[in-house]
């Protein structure tokens, strides 16, 4: 019996993806990056593809599909552009909230819109004061002539200038023992007091916006708290375990092939000593290499995505994932530079890219010090 | 009102793979085994033309394969796309088939599914490249055809205006139904297949018709119905082998220019 295995509506959802990558997003990535443009244009086609919606069920316009899906198609992505991973991963992140906490009148106003690309999400949770301590956030909601009104400056946000909805985490009070309680809050992007800040310039996953989100006196009406008041935490933790991490993951995948794919395509081409450098030793360690750490890590993350479709505990197996991932894309980044040489180093080739997107990806989703401590806890516990 | 449509596919070699192809030391033929396929470019131009008569006009689209059984991944990508049923016609009886053969049993695969208003096909396969099968099959059926069509459209009086690609320009036709077309690239843009399309593609039939359920006469199919047998193929050898030539300059030139003209090349005779 063959444990590990897609089954074959999988594998032609996966040529239907590359397909639509090879044609709108391979000839222009390099561009994108070198622009720091995010191509907001394609997410309305990624739409009428299923992208945009792969694991929305049908009946909010969705394609119905899994997690396993919603993998396929980041590493697809990613393996050409990781920025435009990275921003389609973010919108993925806002919807989960809503698809799992939310009403059934938020889903229906707001999911069809997302699923289809026409409208893109984001979620807010990360400011200065708190990125891995997520309660040192300092955001604050009040309640006043029945409306809530928020204001807060969060940081780090990817989709900050292109979301048209974003998921705040705010504090809303103190729960009866004294520590901060949470609520998780849809803004929209034409809301009076709502704007993004500062755009920042990064060195890698060029190709998503990240920047500053700001609310200043920021008028919600309470039907727009997802779940009750107080689960804002809950909410916000448990989307970016098993969506967040697990989307981080399946981009450093897509640059794990793309350095194995690169490494094999150079090194066959190159020719030296007259023969080509594939037949090198070295050079052959570090194709053997850059193929281990590919196949451990789709492993990994397929694993903890059929886990999560399984409607199994999955929040181990994903920190196991990224950690792993994001780690090994850094490391093979390196070695396909070092197996280029001096052409590793030449913006003409994608391989330095891929090191500063995989260097970029190591933050997103909770640091790998922060999975080696979820890990560690988890284990001691017994998970 | 709607129209009834037959596309006409075939799967050949992914060309990512070319470099592994490899050809029958003894048979001389290409050995598939091991090379994914994928749908003949052209043949999703043909698609295309089918799905948009279908959506403005309604019908239905069906596809037809002549193919091995392991051809159903690619079948389903043509359901996937929009067809709402498909054929495949596979035999062991049917391997060797050249065109004319290839044509024959497609032809009868046709006759056996009904009438249609359109066949398509794509203008040649990536493999073969004859552009012999679709007018082939045009006569087998009786009906007109036009091949290298990259523009059509219907007339008021149901019949379709087609304009066919030449070098240089088009020349305009004037076709009535039922008519085979087989169409160039310019025709269309392919549509992208979608991830619902995959998940649709599950319910619609693969109708696999063999030797038992055609009307065939055995003369025609296979081998045996193929006039046209494949002659000698190599790989070409693409090593360089020199030669030095030493004396005086302007006689060495002569004697290369000799060499050259030897080889069929006329400069005119040297001074």
């Amino acid at each position: 019996m063959e444990l590990f295995k897609f089954v074959e509506e999988q594998e032609m959802l996966r040529k239907v993806v590359r397909e639509f990558v090879e044609a709108e997003i391979a000839p222009k990535a390099d561009e994108w990056d070198k622009k720091d443009y995010c191509p907001v244009e394609l997410f309305p086609k990624m739409g009428e593809i299923g992208i945009t919606g792969i694991f929305i069920p049908e009946e909010y316009g969705g394609a119905g599909l899994g997690h396993v899906e919603r993998t396929i198609c980041l590493e697809e992505i990613s393996r050409y552009s990781a920025g435009l991973g990275i921003a389609l991963m973010t919108h993925y992140l806002g919807m989960a909230p809503i698809l799992y906490f939310g009403s059934e009148e938020q889903k229906k106003k707001n999911l069809p819109d997302l699923a289809a690309g026409k409208k893109i999400c984001g979620l807010a949770t990360t400011e200065p004061g708190g990125g891995s301590d997520f309660t040192g956030q300092k955001a604050i909601g009040e309640i006043k002539n029945g409306k809530w009104i928020i204001n807060g400056r969060k940081c780090f946000i990817t989709n900050s200038h292109i979301a048209d909805i974003c998921i705040w985490t705010v504090v809303t009070g103190k729960n009866e023992k004294g520590y901060s309680k949470m609520t998780a809050f849809i803004i929209d992007k034409d809301a009076p007091g709502h704007k993004p800040g500062r755009k920042e310039n990064k060195f890698g996953l060029r190709g998503s916006v990240t920047g500053e989100d700001v609310c200043v006196n920021v008028e919600v009406e309470p039907n727009l708290i997802i779940g009750k008041e107080g689960e804002g935490a809950k909410i916000a933790m448990n989307c970016i375990q098993e969506v967040g991490r697990a989307g981080m993951a399946s981009i450093a995948l897509g640059i794990l092939r793309g350095c194995l794919e690169e490494s094999i395509k150079f090194s066959s081409q190159r020719i030296i000593y007259d023969k080509p450098l594939n037949k090198l030793q070295s050079i052959q360690f570090i194709i053997a290499e850059n193929r281990v750490d590919y196949e451990a890590a789709k492993l990994l993350i397929y694993h903890a995505a059929s886990l999560k479709d399984a409607g199994k505990t999955c929040a181990t197996e994903y920190s196991i994932a990224k950690l792993f991932a994001t780690e090994a894309a850094v490391n093979a980044s390196k070695r396909t530079i070092d197996l280029m040489g001096g052409y590793g180093c030449i913006n003409d080739y994608p391989a330095g890219r891929f090191l500063r997107d995989a260097v970029a990806t190591i933050p997103g989703g909770g640091t790998s010090h922060i999975q080696k401590i979820i890990i560690a806890n988890n284990t001691i516990k017994g998970d | 009102m709607g129209y009834d449509i037959a596309v006409c596919i075939k799967p050949v070699p992914d060309p990512k793979y070319y470099d592994k192809i490899k050809i029958h030391p003894v048979k001389k033929t290409i050995i598939r085994e091991g090379i994914p396929t994928i749908i003949n470019p052209s043949d999703k131009h043909a698609i295309e033309a089918a799905l948009r008569i279908k959506e403005e006009f309604g019908g239905k689209v069906i596809t037809i394969t002549m193919a091995p059984m392991s051809s159903q991944e690619n079948i389903r990508e043509a359901l996937a796309m929009g067809a709402d049923e498909a054929y495949l016609l596979s035999n062991r009886m049917f391997a060797g088939s050249d065109t004319l053969a290839t044509s024959y049993v497609l032809a009868q695969g046709l006759k056996k599914i009904g009438k249609f208003d359109f066949i398509f096909t794509g203008n040649e396969s990536a493999d073969g490249a004859t552009s012999q099968v679709p007018g082939q099959i045009a006569e087998w059926l009786n009906i007109p055809h036009l091949c290298n069509v990259r523009e059509f459209h219907f007339t008021k009086d149901k019949k379709v205006e087609a304009k066919i690609k030449i070098e240089g320009g088009y020349i305009e036709y004037l076709t009535t139904i039922p008519v085979l077309f087989s169409v160039s690239r310019e025709v269309n843009k392919p549509r992208y297949t979608t991830i619902k399309g995959v998940i649709r593609a599950r319910q619609k039939p693969i109708n696999i018709f063999t030797v038992r359920d055609l009307e065939l006469d055995n003369k025609y199919i296979g081998l045996k119905g193929s006039p046209t047998q494949p002659g000698e193929i190599y790989i070409p050898s693409i090593g360089r082998n020199g030669e030095k030539l030493k004396g005086d300059p302007r006689k060495i030139a002569i004697q290369i220019l000799d060499r050259i003209r030897s080889v069929g090349v006329n400069f005119g005779k040297s001074k």
